[in-house]
């Protein structure tokens, strides 16, 4: 589905990326994980094409992604940071959206009413509270049907209702054969859900394979501990 | 009073003729086919008609008092060839007539009608076309020139002559007359007690009306527009300059009124608009300003030189580029109670008049007398600012140069 | 493209700072017509009015719009949406509504005055056309800085700097350059010179309407070229169009590299 050749990125004399070689296949949940500024977002951002990378490729479905656009009609991404134009009712956001995608199906009704949103769509953006904000970037993300779904730090900010419909949206979506990229701090959630972690450390992958690979690779019995354990011992 | 002397000045001359006058009649059938044949037998007094037809002719010397009466536009062609009418005796009139095609030459002033040394002459209703110089009055007096139309085709100033000259005469009336592209649209020189009205000189080489060396005339209610360099009054005293109006002289040299060496006289309710130049003054003195508009010019007034005791009085400065400017720091004339559109200040008590003296000579006008390129930021912030200072601090510009009454709206002049 | 473009300028339109500027407009219209009742004072205050301040407000809004609208264009960045298009779109948003503002703030008044009646009409739209001109192309630059300083506070200060340099010390440093070398010719130098600034170029546009009668009096045969003929008219008003396209060109090729 995804596959990422020698990537390479530095921001002024910061190398985030180093060499990235990755290959993700179709179909299942692959958590991003990695300390603080080891690469994540931008790798994430190198595959929507926000981030230009230096050096190396990236290929969706086989195609070269550098100057395109059209590809990112199959791909629905959750950003990190929900802030949205100020002025623009929740309404006219979605609208927008789906109007931006136009040609593409949007499911926008079923995830309003999933996520108790209808009071507000009327609303401006700049009067939402963050937790809102977040349910709206949720609708934005998984309104369309798209084999790639991409989502950073889905869960910050979320009560715990809304988290639990999140879960179950992601293995939806699994379950329709979607491929899922996830980055998280939130050890549980990542545990939960994912299939296969990729762990990114000063801009190379140090780990790619199941959770319980990383348990058998760093003797950690639990999850949690594993990540620690490579966090440590890289340190040294 | 005046018509009833004439009447009987008319009655008086009939009787008194020894036969009473005739009619001449010129045309293809008549009895005579020239206006000179006419001429030559014609007695004094007598009228010639001359009637619809192109007469090639040209040296028509007039040597007795007759008149010329024009009947159906008949046109004197002179074919380039020399003067037509040449008048030599007091109380000639010609009118109507349509001449063309007066000869040029660099050695002689040919004239479409030349007037020398007589009286009494009536020059009307006349149109000369492709001429070279138009009327020309030599040491005339006591005549009129009214109504004609002069439409000239000149070129080059060389090779041109003046619509309507004047050389040493005294006591001529000049009215309703147009006057185009000649080279001066109405030219005096030596002459005196002159009255230009209600003329109309208009795309004229150089001068709409120049004036040398003549004293005690006056030009009122006339239209100089787009000559090439406008009007000048040159080394001349008392005239007087009413409600003329002087517009769209542009060019590098070019003013509606340059005044150089001229003394006593008075400029009231006059219109100057568009010009480069409104008024270019040097040499002037003691000369009074009231009631004019300045409209548009690019420099309302210009003065240079030694100028002393000129007053100028409830003028209205509207939007020109530059009010007024000065080449020295000297200042000895006054300007009082004018309205200046650029003026800023307020009036607290309410009188009508600002509170606050107007400077209308601003730093940047010097800085483009100096470095004429830095025309080109005009109207720049950063010249207004560094106007605001000279105004706040005046160092280059003349310190009591300012219009200490400056009003506030717009003065009405009243018809005059 | 024009989708981000409508967007944008609907964004706009119902911020208050669109209101703001429109009712600046208006009222300024409003005051210049009808407390002095006196049109051609009012063309020549418009004149300083926008030569100045629109440059100004032009550079403040644009870089506040984009420093503002980041989370919106990463949004949109995310989408399937030609990377070009989206700041194309957000700078034509921006620079229309502030375009719209100024006309349609100015025109209303004026056009109760009955300024079509009226022979300034000419010189009035030659100012709307202008000021609308000067909206574009210093939005567009105030993007291409924005483009360039991730910084917000670096790039503001860079807005404001480059319109103190536009506006007041390029004509300084232009004066004193004709005063130091004023034994030689100058004419060329100082006509290529305004065209390099577009505060300029709008103002020598506008001067060509206005004072015409002075700029005659200057002697240089390629000033009286440039502005005796329409050469001046035409020249001055294809610059200022390539003083939008060029910055405009400048945001297309910026946008394409940048990284969010």
């Amino acid at each position: 589905m995804v596959q990422i050749e020698y990537l390479h990125k530095k921001f002024g004399t910061n190398h985030v990326l180093s060499g990235i070689d990755l290959e993700i296949e179709q179909g299942g949940i692959f958590a991003v994980l990695g300390p603080n500024g080891s690469g994540k977002t931008t790798l994430i951002k190198s595959i929507l094409g926000m981030v230009i990378p230096d050096s190396g490729n990236i290929k969706i479905s086989g195609e070269i992604v550098r100057n395109q656009w059209k590809y990112r009609n199959e791909i629905n991404y959750l950003p990190q940071i929900a802030n949205f134009p100020g002025n623009l009712k929740v309404k006219e956001l979605i609208n927008m959206i789906k109007d931006l995608r136009a040609g593409k199906k949007a499911e926008d009704q079923h995830l309003i009413e999933l996520f108790r949103l209808a009071p507000f769509m009327n609303k401006k953006l700049s009067n939402l509270s963050g937790g809102t904000k977040q349910k709206v970037n949720l609708v934005l993300t998984f309104m369309f049907d798209s084999p790639l779904i991409i989502l950073d730090e889905p869960t910050s900010g979320l009560d715990p209702i809304s988290y639990l419909r999140l879960k179950e949206l992601i293995k939806a979506e699994k379950v329709k054969e979607k491929t899922i990229l996830i980055t998280s701090h939130i050890m549980g959630f990542v545990e939960e859900i994912a299939d296969e972690i990729v762990f990114l450390l000063e801009g190379k992958i140090y780990f790619k394979g199941s959770i319980r690979e990383l348990k058998a690779k760093t003797e950690q019995p639990d999850f949690e501990h594993a990540i620690a354990s490579i966090l440590t011992t890289s340190d040294v | 009073m005046k018509n009833l002397f004439y009447i009987a000045f008319i009655f008086l001359q009939l009787s008194l003729s020894p036969s009473f006058a005739q009619n001449l009649e010129v045309c293809a059938s008549c009895e005579f086919t020239s206006i000179t044949g006419a001429v030559e037998i014609a007695k004094d007094f007598d009228t010639i008609l001359v009637k619809k037809g192109t007469y090639k002719e040209y040296n028509i010397g007039i040597t007795k008092p007759i008149t010329i009466i024009a009947e159906g536009n008949p046109v004197i062609d002179g074919e380039n060839k020399g003067e037509i009418i040449t008048i030599q005796a007091d109380n000639v009139t010609i009118d109507g007539l349509h001449i063309i095609n007066v000869g040029t030459s660099y050695t002689t002033d040919f004239a479409a009608v030349r007037v020398v040394k007589s009286e009494n002459f009536l020059l009307q209703n006349l149109t000369l076309e492709r001429l070279f110089f138009g009327i020309y009055l030599e040491k005339a007096n006591n005549g009129k020139i009214l109504n004609n139309t002069i439409i000239g085709d000149a070129v080059e100033e060389f090779s041109s002559g003046n619509g309507i000259q004047l050389w040493h005469c005294k006591n001529v009336e000049v009215r309703g007359n147009k006057v185009k592209k000649v080279r001066d649209g109405i030219y005096l020189e030596f002459s005196d007690e002159i009255t230009i009205s209600n003329n109309i000189s208009s795309n004229n080489l150089r001068y709409g009306l120049h004036f040398m060396f003549s004293n005690h005339d006056t030009y009122v209610n006339n239209l100089f527009e787009n000559n090439g360099a406008g009007v000048a009054v040159m080394f001349s005293k008392f005239i007087k300059m009413e409600g003329n109006t002087f517009r769209k002289n542009w060019g590098t040299a070019s003013f509606g009124l340059l005044l150089k060496e001229i003394n006593d006289s008075e400029i009231i309710n006059n219109v100057f608009e568009e010009n480069t130049v409104g008024i270019n003054v040097e040499g002037s003195n003691r000369v009074n300003y009231f009631h004019n508009d300045f409209k548009n010019n690019g420099w309302a007034l210009k003065v240079r030189g030694a100028c002393y005791n000129n007053i100028f009085k409830e003028n209205n400065f509207l939007y020109n580029s530059f009010d007024v400017s000065y080449n020295s720091r000297l200042n000895d004339n006054k300007f009082e109670g004018n309205y200046w559109s650029n003026y800023t200040g307020y009036d607290l008590n309410r009188n009508g008049i600002g509170d606050v003296p107007y400077r209308p000579v601003k730093l940047f006008s010097y800085i483009v007398n100096r470095t004429p390129e830095t025309i080109i930021l005009l109207r720049s912030l950063f010249i207004d600012i560094i106007d605001f200072s000279e105004k706040v601090s005046p160092i280059f510009t003349p310190d009591n140069l300012v219009d200490k009454n400056p009003m506030l709206k717009p003065i009405h002049h009243g018809t005059n | 493209m024009f989708k981000i473009l409508k967007y944008s300028f609907f964004d706009l339109v119902r911020s208050r700072w669109s209101y703001v500027y429109f009712l600046f407009y208006l009222l300024l219209g409003i005051v210049l017509l009808f407390l002095n009742n006196d049109l051609s004072k009012a063309v020549i205050t418009l004149m300083n009015v926008i030569i100045i301040l629109v440059p100004l407000i032009g550079t403040i809004f644009g870089v506040m719009y984009y420093y503002n609208s980041r989370e919106f264009t990463e949004l949109l960045l995310a989408q399937p949406v030609k990377r070009s298009s989206i700041f194309l779109g957000q700078y034509f948003g921006v620079a229309f509504s502030l375009a719209m503002s100024l006309v349609i703030g100015l025109g209303l008044p004026f056009v109760f005055y009955g300024i079509f009646n009226s022979s300034a009409i000419w010189d009035f739209s030659l100012l709307l056309i202008t000021g609308a001109l000067l909206t574009f192309i210093f939005t567009a630059l105030a993007f291409v800085i924005a483009l360039a300083n991730e910084n917000k506070i670096k790039g503001f200060g860079y807005a404001i700097l480059l319109w103190l340099f536009m506006a007041v010390i390029y004509d300084g440093l232009f004066l004193m350059s004709l005063i130091y070398f004023e034994d030689y010719p100058l004419d060329k130098f100082s006509l290529a010179a305004t065209m390099l600034n577009p505060v300029d170029l709008s103002r020598v546009l506008i001067l060509l309407k206005l004072d015409i009668s002075a700029l005659l009096g200057y002697t240089g045969a390629v000033f009286q070229k440039f502005f005796g003929t329409n050469l001046g008219l035409i020249l001055s008003t294809g610059m200022l169009v390539l003083w939008v396209l060029i910055p405009t060109g400048i945001i297309y090729r910026m946008a394409k590299r940048k990284d969010f």
